[in-house]
């Protein structure tokens, strides 16, 4: 859109990558005289909010100088030898697969920033905070813009210790056993990433992704391509999360403060699924079409779980019947709208893996689809859900509820209304973000790649659309209990009676999302279009 | 004294032997070397490297002239005794840098079959690096509790400078005499300083479990070089490496039991799983740097001994030791990690018993590449992956005791809940232990940490050792638990005292050595995180 020469998008490049890292360690450092603000906390927040930001323009500036025309090949490439011993360089692109996932992740953190501006989360001072923020922002940035899978892992693993201190030290009840089951179960799933991906950088002779993704598995014994792929396959499997590896997820979301489950819906999941298109899919093709109907299996298996965990969480505790299905895990969580966000999630994701393991590019490119549809939406959910909790004090839905219902429309009318468009949005609603992702990924499971077992595919079709049915439901359930309701009625929750409405700061963090989200929906070939030479270049075989 | 020792055994390397084999053997290569008496041919004083040899000798020239000193200085002037030391073992580092990129043969044989007994190789040059550097930063780490604890400065120094000497001419060393005698100087002295705080039960104690595994070691490693030298009829590595391969089928079990007992007690030495008891209790007995220097250079001569006796000396054993040390890895790292799991934080001296067991689980670590270049059998590349860990570890761990030995709160006894709140009191140490920690972890933002597993990752799965991979992986998880319990604990707040308590305790400052230690190993952190190559390039090179 506006040229920029080659040189420039590299510089760029390496620097939105760069500029977080030194900004972390730049929070930690004192204040310089003249930006000292009005005192050191908010001179600290304001530094995350501007480094952020700078970040965001530079995607945005890499976003418009990238060649549309050729989204398909790697651009702003540059590539140093940085420790020979190992093979590992410092090797930067991006294609129209990891451009719109690092704008992306590039605008959370900067709302994310914005956001604990106006409302920093309890707990110690925000200096740390804000340099977890930036460390966190810097490692999915390198996991999208990295082209050698020793970095990979390294930026795959830089997100850990972050993540872990903040849900950690910023977090809410059970944040202690939250944070651990989240760092050990996803630090056990990349280091067995890191023995696939050795397994695959040591067979392949290179450990240059984009080289490996030409090679199509080129050289590469069956044994080797289905030991990688499973082992690469399980490390991302956690992360991604896939049905039976979430259950770290829940709790995760639970505690964590508002910022860090929109980080780690909207951002840090996707490194999962991104993982599975960039390495697994062009790397070992067929270890890949090997594991592809069990992939397929366990993600719908995900979505109706994910659904239906969903809607025990949001019927009303009286309803006995159904409350058996509830995931009992921590008492004082049922109900809780957090963990009910949290777990569609994991029916979100798993239509992601499910386009995925169609192996077409109607999947793919359904499942990268539906991937950023699910950043924007279950980022902006968690926004509202974590501001509706900071206001009343509770996010469990039976409190909120009481007898009637929260009655939002009426006691906040904006906030009620921003609930109920994302829950619409998230049940994919035609014309808004989730729909178009769910529509392809299902479409490419009606016509699975050459090999894939079609009956199968079709069942699991009917499993993922029945799955959609019940997204429907829980997610208008969670709309009837919270929007809707008579505001006069009594409520047990004494910050319900006086809930403030959207505030500025929130209006400006969240509006971006919503914006994106119609887009999304009305605009959809703007992002296929994109994308699509991309994936076409990693699955050059498949013709659909 | 080990200077007399490598001169004795270069040409009079044949002593008598037990066997008719080896005594024909003997009268046989004599007299094709003609060093003895009746024919007198060739020179029996011959050329010393003496630059080769600097490393050792300056630092034994030093422990002669500390010993010496201590006898004529008053007691005020004894405080001198640790810089000369320092200063000793610095000029000893420095005197590798005219070897480094040459391969230096001295102590070789006159006549015969080119063998030689002491090699400034990159192997003995990188390990003896690791040894003298070692050293030194436990000299400058030793300066402040030599005075505090009022340890006998004369016999501290001299024990000290000795024990460096043997260990850094044991990688030098190529022959099984100078082997043995080198790994001995290494070790009496450390016996002894590990008891040196007099009256104190837990010390002697120490001491008492120390010497008496360690001589068990020694008698069973003895006798296992007894066999082989029975067997083979030569001492040096590279002719017994020949000469195992043809020995005579009546002693094919004399070999092999000499070759399995020698390395029985090399793994001994290692502190490898079964032999690992006397470790924590050896480091809590022991003073503080006399922990970090057991746990590293100890370590590291040990670990150079095992190599050269496994890779150099018996290759033709080596499917047999190549899958034994995978178990005997295997076992190791199991034991040290669960081992530090267990530790509680409450308890006395938890944080040296902390990093006693893990480092019996670093050991584990160290064991795979070895084990890795057995099975894979070809000129054992794969050690350089143990030399470079090892320097990683010598640098962090020397580091995180250099911390322990900084913050010695009055009164405390070390346990880890001392370490609470040190974020607040000393923030640069609680950061430089953080780092140390995660970098023992291999978690970023530890680069070298992370890097350094994953090369000896690389050479488990490049040979083969899927399994090995696998339970070295767990391990990885296990560790990370108790490595970041610790790392949470620094950025806890402290516990308050009882009300009435008294006035809060001010911050103690920390000594200057002790500030420089931390300074220094903190700086070769960070230095290698940035680039890894300046480590891993010992992974890389042709060793010997």
């Amino acid at each position: 859109m506006i040229p920029l020469d080659d040189t420039v998008l590299q510089a760029l490049l390496v620097a939105v990558v760069a500029v977080p890292l030194l900004g972390a360690v730049a929070a930690l450092l004192p204040a310089p005289p003249g930006l000292r603000g009005r005192g050191p906390d908010q001179a600290v927040l304001r530094h995350g909010v501007t480094v952020t930001g700078v970040v965001l323009l530079g995607t945005v500036l890499l976003a418009l100088g990238f060649d549309h025309d050729r989204s398909g090949t790697m651009q702003a490439e540059s590539d140093v030898s940085w420790i020979p011993a190992l093979d590992v360089r410092l090797h930067f692109g991006i294609d129209g697969i990891s451009l719109p996932l690092l704008v992306l992740t590039a605008l959370l953190a900067f709302l994310c920033a914005l956001y604990s501006y106006a409302r920093m989360p309890a707990g110690p001072g925000p200096k740390a905070f804000v340099a977890l923020i930036l460390l966190l922002e810097c490692g999915t940035l390198a996991t999208f813009a990295v082209l050698d899978l020793m970095l990979f892992f390294l930026a795959f693993e830089m997100v850990l210790v972050p993540m872990y201190f903040l849900i950690a030290r910023w977090g809410g009840q059970g944040r202690g056993p939250a944070a651990w089951k989240f760092i050990l179960y996803t630090l056990l799933g990349s280091v067995v990433m890191l023995l696939g991906l050795l397994l695959l950088g040591l067979n392949a002779g290179t450990f240059d992704m984009a080289a490996i993704a030409r090679g199509q598995g080129a050289g590469l014994g069956h044994t080797t391509q289905v030991l990688a792929a499973l082992a690469i396959g399980l490390g991302l499997a956690v992360k991604a999360p896939m049905w039976p590896l979430h259950s770290w997820l829940p709790g995760a979301h639970t505690a964590a403060p508002t910022v860090g489950s929109v980080l780690l819906a909207c951002v840090l999941l996707k490194m999962g699924t991104y993982g599975f298109v960039r390495i697994v899919l062009p790397g070992v093709p067929e270890g890949a079409h090997t594991f592809a109907p069990y992939l397929a299996a366990f993600a719908v298996v995900g979505i109706v779980y994910g659904s239906l965990a969903c809607l025990a969480l949001a019927l009303p505790s009286s309803d006995r019947s159904w409350r058996r299905f509830a995931p009992q895990s921590s008492p004082g969580a049922q109900g809780d709208l957090k963990r009910l966000i949290a777990y569609s999630s994991v029916g979100h994701m798993g239509f992601v893996l499910l386009g995925i393991a169609t192996l077409t590019h109607t999947g793919v490119n359904g499942a990268l689809y539906a991937n950023l549809a699910h950043g924007l939406v279950t980022g902006l959910l968690f926004f509202l859900v974590g501001a509706l909790k900071d206001r009343a004090g509770t996010s469990d839905l039976d409190a909120l509820a009481g007898t009637t219902g929260a009655a939002l429309y009426g006691r906040a009318p904006r906030l009620g209304g921003l609930l109920a468009f994302g829950a619409v949005a998230s049940l994919g609603l035609p014309g808004l973000a989730g729909f178009w992702g769910e529509l392809l990924a299902l479409l490419g499971a009606y016509h699975p790649a050459a090999g894939l077992s079609r009956p199968a595919f079709l069942v699991f079709l009917a499993l993922g659309a029945l799955g959609t049915l019940l997204t429907a439901a829980y997610m208008l359930l969670v709309v009837r209990r919270v929007c809707m309701g008579d505001p006069a009625a009594p409520t047990s929750v004494p910050g319900l009676t006086k809930v403030p409405d959207v505030r500025g700061a929130e209006f400006a963090a969240w509006t971006p999302l919503v914006v994106l989200t119609v887009l999304a929906g009305l605009w959809p070939a703007a992002l296929l279009g994109l994308m699509d030479p991309a994936v076409q270049s990693l699955l050059p075989g498949v013709t659909r | 004294m080990t200077l007399h020792t490598a001169v004795l055994h270069g040409p009079h390397g044949a002593a008598p032997s037990a066997t008719a084999q080896g005594a024909y053997e003997l009268a046989h290569s004599a007299a094709a070397q003609g060093t003895q008496g009746t024919q007198g041919v060739h020179r029996l004083v011959q050329n010393v490297d003496w630059a080769a040899i600097a490393p050792p000798a300056i630092v034994a020239v030093a422990a002669l002239v500390v010993l010496v000193a201590d006898l004529f200085l008053t007691e005020r002037r004894k405080g001198l005794l640790g810089p000369l030391s320092a200063v000793a073992l610095a000029l000893a580092t420095l005197s590798l840098l005219p070897l480094a990129g040459e391969d230096r043969h001295t102590f070789c044989l006159t006549a015969g079959p080119r063998a030689c007994s002491y090699v400034a190789d990159p192997f003995t040059l990188s390990l003896q690096l690791l040894v003298l550097g070692g050293a030194f930063v436990t000299a400058l780490l030793s300066m402040t509790p030599v005075r505090q604890e009022r340890l006998p400065a004369g016999e501290f120094w001299f024990l000290l400078l000795s024990s460096a000497s043997g260990a850094a001419l044991l990688p030098a060393s190529r022959d099984l005499a100078t082997l043995v005698v080198a790994l001995e100087v290494a070790s009496l002295p450390a016996f002894a300083l590990v008891g040196l705080r007099r009256g104190q039960r837990l010390s002697s104690e120490a001491a008492l479990k120390f010497f008496l595994s360690s001589v068990a070691a020694t008698a069973v490693m003895l006798l296992g070089v007894s066999f082989v030298y029975a067997a083979t009829g030569s001492m040096h590595l590279e002719t017994v490496a020949e000469a195992l391969p043809r020995v005579d089928s009546r002693l094919g079990t004399l070999a092999a039991t000499g070759v399995a007992l020698t390395l029985v007690g090399f793994a001994f030495k290692t502190a490898a799983a079964p032999f690992h008891f006397w470790v924590p209790d050896t480091y809590v007995g022991a003073p503080v740097p006399v922990a970090a220097y057991l746990s590293v250079v100890g370590k590291a001569a040990g670990f150079s001994g095992l190599i050269l006796v496994a890779v150099r000396a018996f290759p033709s054993y080596a499917d047999a030791w190549g899958p034994v040390l995978a178990v005997l890895a295997a076992l190791t790292m199991s034991a040290g990690n669960l081992g530090a799991l267990r530790q509680r934080s409450d308890r006395a001296h938890g944080a040296v018993r902390l990093l006693a067991w893990s480092s019996v689980g670093q050991a584990g670590y160290l064991l795979v590449p070895i084990a890795a270049a057995g099975v894979t059998g070809h000129d054992g590349r794969a050690v350089g992956a143990t030399v470079a860990y090892a320097l990683m570890y010598a640098v962090v761990n020397l580091g995180a005791f250099a911390v322990v030995a900084a913050h010695r709160p009055p009164g405390g006894d070390g346990r880890l809940d001392d370490y609470r709140g040190l974020a607040r009191s000393h923030p640069w140490t609680a950061a430089a232990l953080a780092f140390f920690l995660l970098c023992l972890a291999g978690l970023p933002p530890g680069i070298v940490g992370l890097f350094a597993k994953v090369t000896v990752f690389s050479t488990a799965v490049d040979a083969g050792l899927g399994w090995l991979a696998v339970v070295m992986a767990v391990n990885v998880v296990i560790a990370l638990v108790y490595y970041l319990t610790w790392t949470a604990l620094l950025f806890r707040p402290a516990v308050r005292e009882p009300a009435g308590a008294g006035p809060t305790p001010v911050p103690v400052a920390i000594p200057l050595p002790l500030t420089v230690t931390v300074a220094l190993t903190s700086v070769l952190a960070l230095a290698t995180s940035g680039a890894p190559q300046l480590l891993l390039r010992f992974a890389d090179i042709a060793l010997f």
